[in-house]
């Protein structure tokens, strides 16, 4: 289900991950890389990313970690979920990060390396360019 | 989300700051979790108190916004870094120690009481069946809503903050009579506290909000705590209904096979340099019984043992900490296992716990091997 948690709007290169993240212990806050081995984004940097990933799970101290990148300039532009968790979704609140959610069909479809336009007061808020 | 005109008020920002960016989070909470409405909460318990978790970030953050943000309900707190009265005894730098003492002196400036425990659960009167809390910590909020009649989402640290500052939180789908799609049969004979931390951790992987969950037997404390800290760490999933659930519910079974993958995930070293006890923190029955079976005992190596301070106090009282001494164990209070500072990767190769949830952290963010035994071989193993 298409839902707009955080507004906003944002243009660049898709960073897709299939795993769901936990944020808390599994990005390094300096530098915005994944370090749990077994991630498929590990040794990948987030940083301005547009992150998409199915949900954040693991504990709710996640959402300072959120706001710690953000502040330290590793956070992603913007974040695109399947299903929005509360430790994302108010991570990104307060950090001011867009965030929306997106249907199966349509995170089956996004691809990492694809260029968009994330605009949440357009009717549709992804535009592939 | 439907406001009432002075929700959106205070969204709008006609209410100062603080309020407007503690509705900017209830607001995208409610979304998230299809909330229709704000309803009052009675009680919050909130997490990112570590320094060691929220940085700098979360220390400035704290220190900004307690200069006018007031709790207005029952606000507890939990674990912070280290234990004040001995710190000294571990390799924490001066600028740790100083801004984790900013950061409980901003949560007492809210007026959040400073309980440093995990297990709020167990140390505080729990209110009536049915009351709506907000509990942040993972292991708090599914065993409020699994084994204490009481209400809550699993809050993220700012929606528990964002409720305890407005008194309100979405009526989301935890706070209503929800029911689970899955059923997991448990199917592994005699468990002891580490199967059903493994249970936990394999149920919040399957789980979407919660999961009914059959074939129990009798759980006493520690494994009840143990199953909720597990399940807390692998997903997002915050209740068990006890029972098949509904006939037509996907039924799963955890027997020995799924046990030995969660086993095999985190367990990877043979053995630890030293032991840790506590994620969730140990409670005052768990205090009395581990000094039974220490009793003419003694670690040979370091024991770390985690409690909230108020069962510290009590088991100094009745003598249990000058045994638990004794016997090698340190007793650290206002602290715990999972994200501790006072374990470092230059000085430890591997920890031995019982806690599914410590190992997870052990293993993800202090980056020391890890060595899965139940207390009862700890004790077996580890103690002459």
């Amino acid at each position: 289900m298409n839902k707009i948690l955080v507004s906003g709007k944002v243009e660049g290169i898709i960073l897709k991950s299939n795993d769901p993240i936990n944020f808390l212990g599994t990005v390094d806050k300096k530098t915005g890389i994944i370090s749990d081995k077994a991630h498929s984004l590990f040794e990948k940097s987030i940083k301005d990313s547009i992150l998409v990933f199915p949900s954040g799970i693991g504990s709710s101290v996640g959402a300072y970690t959120i706001y710690s990148i953000k502040s330290n300039k590793t956070s992603p532009l913007a974040m695109i979920c399947k299903k929005a968790d509360l430790t994302v979704a108010t991570g990104c609140a307060l950090a001011n990060i867009p965030l929306i959610t997106i249907s199966n069909e349509e995170f089956e479809s996004i691809k990492t390396g694809m260029k968009i336009l994330l605009d949440t007061d357009s009717t549709t808020p992804i535009h592939y360019q | 989300m439907e406001l009432t005109r002075e929700e959106e008020s205070a969204l709008k920002g006609e209410q100062g700051e603080t309020m407007q960016m503690a509705y900017r989070i209830l607001v995208a909470t409610g979304e998230a979790t299809d909330a229709e409405k704000l309803i009052p909460i009675e009680w919050a318990h909130l997490s990112g108190v570590n320094y060691n978790t929220i940085g700098d970030a979360g220390e400035e953050f704290l220190s900004t916004i307690s200069k006018d943000a007031r709790v207005t309900v029952k606000t507890t707190l939990n674990p912070m870094g280290f234990d004040i009265d001995n710190v000294s005894n571990y390799k924490l730098d001066e600028n740790f120690i100083s801004k984790q003492l900013s950061i409980r002196n901003s949560y007492e400036t809210m007026g959040v009481i400073p309980s440093f425990s995990c297990i709020p659960y167990e140390i505080f009167d729990i209110p009536k069946n049915g009351t709506q809390v907000a509990f942040a910590e993972s292991n708090a909020a599914i065993h409020a809503n699994s084994y204490d009649n009481l209400k809550t989402n699993k809050e993220s640290a700012f929606s528990a903050l964002a409720s305890a500052i407005v008194g309100k939180s979405p009526y989301s789908s935890l706070r209503k009579e929800d029911t689970p799609n899955i059923t997991i049969q448990m199917k592994v004979k005699n468990p002891n506290e580490l199967t059903y931390g493994m249970l936990g951790f394999y149920a919040g992987k399957i789980g979407d909000t919660s999961v009914n969950i059959s074939g129990l037997g009798e759980m006493d404390q520690r494994q009840c705590k143990a199953m909720c800290g597990g399940m807390g760490t692998s997903g997002t999933c915050a209740k068990f209904n006890f029972g098949d659930g509904d006939p037509n519910t996907e039924k799963i079974d955890f027997d020995e096979k799924e046990m030995q993958n969660v086993h095999d995930e985190l367990n990877t070293a043979e053995k630890g340099d030293l032991i840790t006890l506590g994620s969730p923190q140990l409670g005052l029955n768990e205090i009395s019984d581990l000094t039974a079976k220490l009793k003419g005992r003694s670690f040979q190596k370091r024991c770390m043992v985690f409690l909230p301070r108020t069962v510290k106090e009590q088991a100094q009282k009745i003598g249990y900490i000058t045994e638990l001494e004794r016997a090698g164990c340190e007793i650290l209070s206002d602290c715990c296992t999972c994200l501790t500072p006072l374990i470092c990767k230059d000085d430890v190769d591997a920890v031995t716990t019982n806690s599914i949830k410590g190992a997870f952290y052990l293993k993800n963010s202090n980056g020391v091997g890890v060595n899965l035994k139940s207390l009862k071989e700890i004790v077996e193993d580890e103690t002459r």
